[in-house]
């Protein structure tokens, strides 16, 4: 088999060629660095690749195989965004602060990724701490989408969302703090899935917004996004925040009938702020699904007009404190300074990038003395009122419906000056960080060559549900996985 | 309500950044701007809404006190920017 075909194949059809022999893990392996070689310096997605030590897993992987030892996805090859740990290997979270960093430890998400024998390609491109939507914000390197050059990828886990739309992986982990893994995927056209805030463990992603983080899977489809997810999830007595649940338990994915599945589509998720092609594409996706049986209401959830707001007072500053930790004492560079105080000061000028600094500066305000009650206890308790909207449209509805993302991909360059215009794009995806829900975003068309995003939603724990409905809703939609001509 | 020079000086302080004079005139307009997109919040009644901290409801997560393996010295040091004789080497807290 040849490396092009091997690198448009989904991940649960190369972990069965594996398995049957057909083919071998470092074949597969290196067919994708090579096609990582080949086309990374157009794209931009990966920050760190250590061909060596991937080549040295794959053997490993092979060794499971064997023995017959493996589980569903060993020997497929992943990225991972560089906010999650890895011993042994450069985590930098795209900040001049962690430059060189080194983890002594691997994330929990990596120790079982590892363990079920998948081979770790590199590690992707993202802003600066995960705080954009563009991956515009990282500090060394743009990221292009795929399907336009000239455009951003979305972000903040832009460089997982690329690599595995332009064939580079078949599978990468992201992060989803208001959206990071939903909408890169939405506007690179692959699928990416945030489970349940608690079902996989934090520990050893960095922290951004630790109530609101929650590490998600992308691939080219709803299975392959199932089956890694089944991989990453679980407790884990590492992270106190992590349910008292097993794994998501979606690999028994089944086709079926979307007839009498109960759909709400909130009004405050299709504004007039939707691009019309954007618009155009979930209608048509509507209609599609509701030939097929689903039945559609319009339901209105008054608190999200309020999203974010809430979610740009909430995330910086529980950000603010979990960016204290960066002092130039434990890790990173340390700037010369006047005393202990001027040493931090200057080491976090000089460290921290532009947007990074705005979000610690507008959490720190909105927790100082004077501003909290105004700020940040009243975003909490809209927050509650979002929560409480949601647990009551869940007991009469299946899933939310609405667009991913307001618009397709936009130009680099185009929504960097003004420090609002990215962050208002940003209202779809937030809820479900809000309400700790999970939630997908599926590739449901074209509008002028760009991919458009289809946003799924679920109660609380609903994980295996949601992933079922996406399986039949992709199966309904007539977008066939189709593939950027850049290269 | 808007933030005025000395409150930026004050916020940049608190969040240990230092910033030249250029940085704080210009933070304070991207401050200012992104509070006046907030106070939209202020016209909801939330009255006697109990504040949201986290989205799973969860308290008292204990673990066993138990001895185990931890990371060695030398592996939790190596990232340090200046280390000596097994510890972190801190810049000077209290002048002579």
């Amino acid at each position: 088999m040849n490396g092009e075909l091997l690198t448009e194949t989904s991940a649960a059809e190369l972990a069965r060629r594996i398995r049957a022999r057909e083919v071998g893990c470092v074949e597969v392996a290196e067919a994708y660095l090579d096609r990582i070689e080949a086309l990374d310096t157009k794209l931009g997605c990966f920050l760190t690749v250590d061909r060596a030590k991937t080549l040295g897993q794959a053997k490993a992987a092979q060794d499971l195989v064997d023995r017959s030892e493996g589980g569903s996805l060993t020997g497929v090859p992943i990225a991972l965004k560089d906010n999650l740990s890895t011993e042994g290997m450069e985590t930098t979270c795209a900040s001049k602060i962690l430059k060189g960093y080194v983890p002594p430890y691997d994330a929990t998400v990596v120790s079982k990724l590892k363990r079920e024998g998948l081979t770790i390609l590199g590690k992707s491109n993202l802003d600066e701490f995960a705080m954009g939507t563009s991956t515009e914000n990282s500090a060394f390197q743009l990221t292009r989408n795929p399907w336009d050059l000239d455009r951003s990828p979305g972000g903040s886990s832009g460089g997982s969302a690329a690599a595995v739309a332009a064939g580079m992986a078949p599978l990468a982990l992201g992060s989803d703090t208001g959206g990071s893994v939903r909408q890169p995927a939405a506007l690179c056209g692959v699928v990416g899935f945030k489970p349940t805030y608690g079902r996989c463990s934090r520990y050893g992603l960095i922290a951004f917004g630790s109530s609101l983080d929650q590490i998600g899977p992308f691939g080219k489809t709803v299975e392959d996004v199932a089956l890694i997810s089944e991989v990453i999830t679980g407790h884990d007595p590492m992270d106190s925040t992590s349910l008292s649940m097993g794994p998501v338990a979606a690999h028994g994915l089944r086709s079926g009938s979307l007839k009498g599945l109960k759909v709400a589509l909130p009004k405050e998720l299709f504004g007039s702020g939707t691009h019309p092609g954007v618009a155009e594409k979930i209608q048509e996706s509507i209609d599609v699904l509701a030939r097929e049986g689903a039945e559609f209401t319009e339901i209105s959830l008054p608190s999200l007009g309020f999203g974010v707001t809430t979610y740009y007072i909430i995330a910086p500053a529980e950000a603010s404190s979990n960016l204290a930790r960066f002092d130039g004492v434990r890790f990173g560079p340390r700037s010369e300074g006047k005393g202990h105080i001027g040493v931090v000061e200057r080491t976090r000028a000089e460290g921290f990038g532009h947007e990074v600094k705005t979000r610690i500066m507008i959490g720190t305000y909105a927790l100082s003395a004077g501003y909290y009650d105004a700020y940040y206890v009243r975003a909490q308790q809209v927050r509650a009122m979002m929560q409480q909207e949601f647990n009551q449209a869940f007991q009469k509805y299946d899933v939310v419906l609405s667009p991913t993302s307001p618009v397709p991909a936009f130009k680099l360059g185009e929504l960097t000056q003004d420090p609002m215009a990215l962050k208002l794009l940003d209202y779809c995806t937030i809820p479900a960080n809000m309400g700790g829900m999970p939630g997908i975003s599926l590739n449901c068309g074209f509008t002028d060559g760009l991919p458009v995003g289809l946003q799924l939603l679920a109660a609380p724990l609903e994980d295996e549900k949601l992933l079922q409905i996406a399986f039949c809703v992709e199966q309904a939609l007539p977008t066939a996985t189709q593939w950027p001509s850049f290269s | 309500m808007s933030i005025s020079i000395n409150e930026v000086r004050h916020v940049a302080r608190l969040a240990r950044l230092e910033l030249d004079e250029s940085e704080i005139l210009s933070f304070q307009g991207e401050l200012n701007a992104l509070i006046g997109h907030f106070e939209d919040i202020q016209t909801i009644d939330s009255s006697g809404i109990e504040p949201l901290s986290h989205a799973v409801a969860m308290q008292n997560i204990w673990s066993e006190d138990t001895v185990a393996p931890t990371l060695p010295r030398d592996r939790a040091l190596a990232n340090a920017p200046i280390s000596r004789a097994g510890l972190f080497v801190v810049p000077t807290i209290i002048e002579d």
